[in-house]
């Protein structure tokens, strides 16, 4: 039941990393697309591949609170008395995020416009480093099971900086290649080719953190390094693979399947980083089991995950079907 | 040492999402109406206002949503203690909110973004679900909130919870009330606060019907809740007043249990005495159990450890009174409508009706953030009642004075931000020619001026 309880947990955790990753890393193509002039047609399509999907997508990282704190209240305390200055800095973060966002698309003039772009590009940066450092806390084993862990060291660590650097390059990874099915999706080969030069170079800079992590991961924290190698292989082998695969062929396969490419390969990793972790919640002293809510509150919360599993899936299949047929935008 | 900052941080947060709501919750019945009618009946004013409302929703919903995260984290940075021992209790009605949050944000945005893409029933009805799952989202973060003030379905032992019951937590005894109450609320404050800006365009001379539409609709809607409202307070003092009897001492100002206990307006609790209050003898005891004779427990009936500060119970009575005060002016102002309509079939002419009504958006949101105090600051110093202290439910861990200070100063720049974008919009509409205007055409971020490919008649009526 706790095991189920936490799988559910980390599908949330699965969902927010690729798609609320895909809307952060399109934030860092935002702002490095240089002045307002030149960087107007990619900051245009991330403007429209967004608007009508951010929030949704934003929705899975409350997701991912409510069934911590419902499912594993001790542990949800211990993250949040000890991480809380990377959790503070994201959650305002998020409100300069998703504010910037939403003032830019109102405004008109350049001056404004380059203001509230910033906040949104910056802030869709530093959220995901910010989440990944505390991911890297987690798995590393640094939040004590009662809380009040060191508020500095837990999350400035080898671990830590691996994590919160990934996570900003996957997120811009995937968002670039969504971006780039986007932009052809739209018959836009130009700008097609401007986001898929860009996630070839976000490939390469995850790739090379990634090797760079091995050593880190082995020096700081043996036992996921250890699991990662065996347990978790297939899934890092297959999560490589299929960024080769999205990179080599951006040009040749259709928009729909490079999406899938690339969800794929963000969530692998993850998943990789979930096996190796298990049977543990945090770090390689408090197991699943020991943290859970009582049975009553577990199944509680099944009931919501089927609920969700009805509901929830396929309306946001649809969101995403009437945004892929052009069918949702600012008012023609 | 973390209190106070923690406090402070949680009322102001709270204090500004919950503004936001209503928007969310009631804003969309508003379009809805509007686009029903104009797809009826052909009226192309009623879908203008309801494309233009979406806009406006556009922003506020996306606001909204952001600050009710930072609610979220703040359940765990601030307060610890409450989710650390009892969310397996308390995090049920989150979990359900946040379905109900994903079927809201999703087909808010397919409403919001389908103007003129989606066909205009098939439009119309990608906005039925909004409001559904924002009665079942504010109906849930209420009933998290009932559960504070009447716990129940947790079973403790030795201080921690051993058994949870999740149905008889969602549906605690202060879910019903609180919940049609605050349900009620956000319709009144979405439907005053639109017409409110219609109010002002027409004392400003516009009195064209684009704006005597966009003053009736939610007005409308605003004024028939008004009259449930009262009634459903009424209720829900009662409730109180069986089932909260510390609250309600504090509601009433009352120091010593007694009958014949007057209604207190306004006043103050100073030294454990009431002051410059105006009594209206045996009244609230006729309120609460329809007899002069019914006896209302004091403060004095609550133990000294657990009394609220003579400060507290003030500003939990004076919340109190300028909720129900708003509500009655309210009320007043609803039926001056209800007669006008009855006997012309029109809103009230009288320039007067048209600046009450500009400031009734305004007396609502008080009125709102009063009811919320006077149940927040009413259950102190118990975060959930009988069962957990606030001083105990506080992090221990750093200092969140940094914290406040950062989400202050950036909360005062979303407010500028989001006035000034609503502005832009209001510019932007007036450029295009008030009532026969396009919508937005040109003006996309850092985009090419678009020549509209696909512009649909209104409505999308092709």
């Amino acid at each position: 039941m706790s095991t189920f309880a936490a799988a559910v947990l980390f599908l949330g955790v699965l969902a927010y990393a690729v798609l609320g990753g895909a809307d952060y890393g399109a934030g860092f193509w935002d702002l490095t697309a240089g002045g307002a002039a030149r960087g107007r047609r990619p900051r245009h399509l991330v403007d429209e591949a967004l608007a009508p999907v951010w929030e949704a997508n934003h929705v899975w990282l409350i997701f991912c609170l409510v069934m911590l704190w419902t499912g594993f209240p001790q542990a949800f305390a211990a993250i949040m008395t000890t991480l809380y200055i990377p959790l503070g800095l994201a959650a305002l973060g998020v409100v300069v995020r998703g504010c910037g966002f939403a003032f830019r698309s109102v405004m008109v003039r350049t001056d404004q416009q380059r203001v509230a772009g910033a906040a949104f590009a910056v802030s869709s940066i530093l959220v995901p480093f910010f989440l990944g450092t505390v991911a890297g806390a987690l798995a590393s084993g640094r939040v004590p099971s009662a809380g009040n862990g060191d508020p500095v060291h837990s999350w400035v660590n080898p671990t830590s900086l691996l994590g919160g650097v990934l996570a900003v390059l996957v997120a811009a990874l995937v968002a670039g290649v969504f971006l780039t099915a986007e932009a052809s999706r739209r018959g836009d080969a130009t700008l097609a080719r401007w986001f898929a030069r860009r996630a070839r170079l976000a490939a390469a800079g995850a790739g090379a953190v990634a090797l760079a992590g091995i050593g880190i991961l082995r020096a700081d924290a043996p036992r996921l390094f250890h699991e990662l190698l065996t347990r978790g292989l297939a899934l890092v082998v297959l999560s490589a693979g299929l960024v080769l695969v999205t990179v080599l062929l951006l040009w040749r396969l259709p928009p729909r399947v490079l999406q899938g490419l690339a969800a794929g390969a963000a969530a692998t990793i993850i998943l990789g980083w979930g096996v190796a972790q298990y049977p543990y919640l945090l770090g390689t002293h408090l197991p699943i089991a020991a943290a859970a809510a009582p049975t009553p509150t577990l199944s509680a919360l099944t009931v919501v995950a089927a609920a969700a599993l009805v509901l929830v899936v396929p309306s946001m299949g649809l969101l995403f079907a009437l945004q892929q047929r052009g069918r949702l935008g600012k008012a023609p | 040492m973390q209190l106070l900052p923690a406090r402070e941080q949680m009322a102001f947060t709270l204090g500004f999402h919950i503004i936001l709501v209503p928007f969310g919750m009631a804003f969309t019945v508003l379009m809805l109406i509007a686009e029903y009618r104009g797809i009826r009946q052909g009226d192309d004013v009623a879908l203008l206002l309801a494309r233009r409302w979406s806009q406006v929703a556009g922003v506020l919903f996306a606001v909204g949503a952001v600050s009710g995260t930072v609610l979220s984290f703040e359940l765990g940075l601030l307060w610890p203690g409450l989710m650390g021992r009892f969310g397996a209790a308390y995090g049920i009605p989150f979990a359900v909110e946040g379905l109900f949050f994903f079927l809201e944000a999703i087909f808010v945005a397919i409403y919001i973004y389908g103007w003129g893409r989606l066909r205009g029933w098939t439009h119309f009805w990608s906005g039925v679900p909004v409001p559904l799952a924002g009665i079942g989202g504010t109906c849930s973060v209420v009933a998290a909130n009932g559960w504070m003030n009447e716990p129940a379905g947790v079973v403790l032992r030795s201080g921690q919870v051993a058994a949870v019951h999740p149905l008889q937590v969602y549906f605690n005894g202060a879910f019903w009330f609180e919940a049609l109450h605050m349900l009620l609320a956000g319709y009144m404050v979405a439907g005053f606060v639109v017409a409110g800006v219609y109010a002002v365009g027409l004392l400003r001379g516009r009195r064209d019907r684009y704006h005597r539409l966009g003053l009736i609709i939610p007005f409308t809607v605003a004024a028939a809740m008004t009259p449930l409202q009262i009634l459903v307070g009424d209720v829900a003092a009662r409730e109180v007043f069986h089932r909260e009897p510390a609250k309600f001492a504090a509601i009433e100002l009352l120091p010593r249990t007694g009958s014949h206990v007057p209604e207190v307006l306004g006043g103050v609790l100073v030294d454990g005495q009431q002051r410059y209050g105006l009594p209206v003898p045996a009244a609230a005891s006729l309120l609460s159990g329809s007899s002069p004779s019914t006896v209302i427990r004091g403060l004095d009936a609550v133990p000294v450890d657990v009394r609220p500060r003579d400060d507290l119970v003030s500003m939990v009575h004076l919340s109190f009174d300028v909720m129900v005060g708003i509500g009655f002016l309210l009320l007043a102002l609803s039926l001056w409508f209800a007669v006008s309509w009855w006997r012309r079939r029109s809103s009230p002419a009288s320039r007067w009706f048209l600046r009450l009504t500009a400031i009734a958006g305004v007396l609502a949101v008080i009125a709102l953030e009063a009811g919320w105090v006077t149940t927040e600051v009413g259950r102190q110093p118990w975060t959930v009642v009988g069962l957990l202290l606030t001083r105990d439910a506080v992090t221990t861990a750093g200092n969140p004075w940094p914290l406040l200070v950062g989400t202050l100063a950036l909360y005062a720049a979303v407010a500028y931000g989001t006035v000034m974008a609503l502005r832009l919009l209001r510019r932007r509409w007036a450029g295009h020619g008030e009532p026969a205007g396009e919508g937005s055409v040109s003006s996309v971020p850092y985009g090419p001026s678009r020549t509209p490919e696909r512009r649909a008649p209104i409505g999308g009526r092709s």
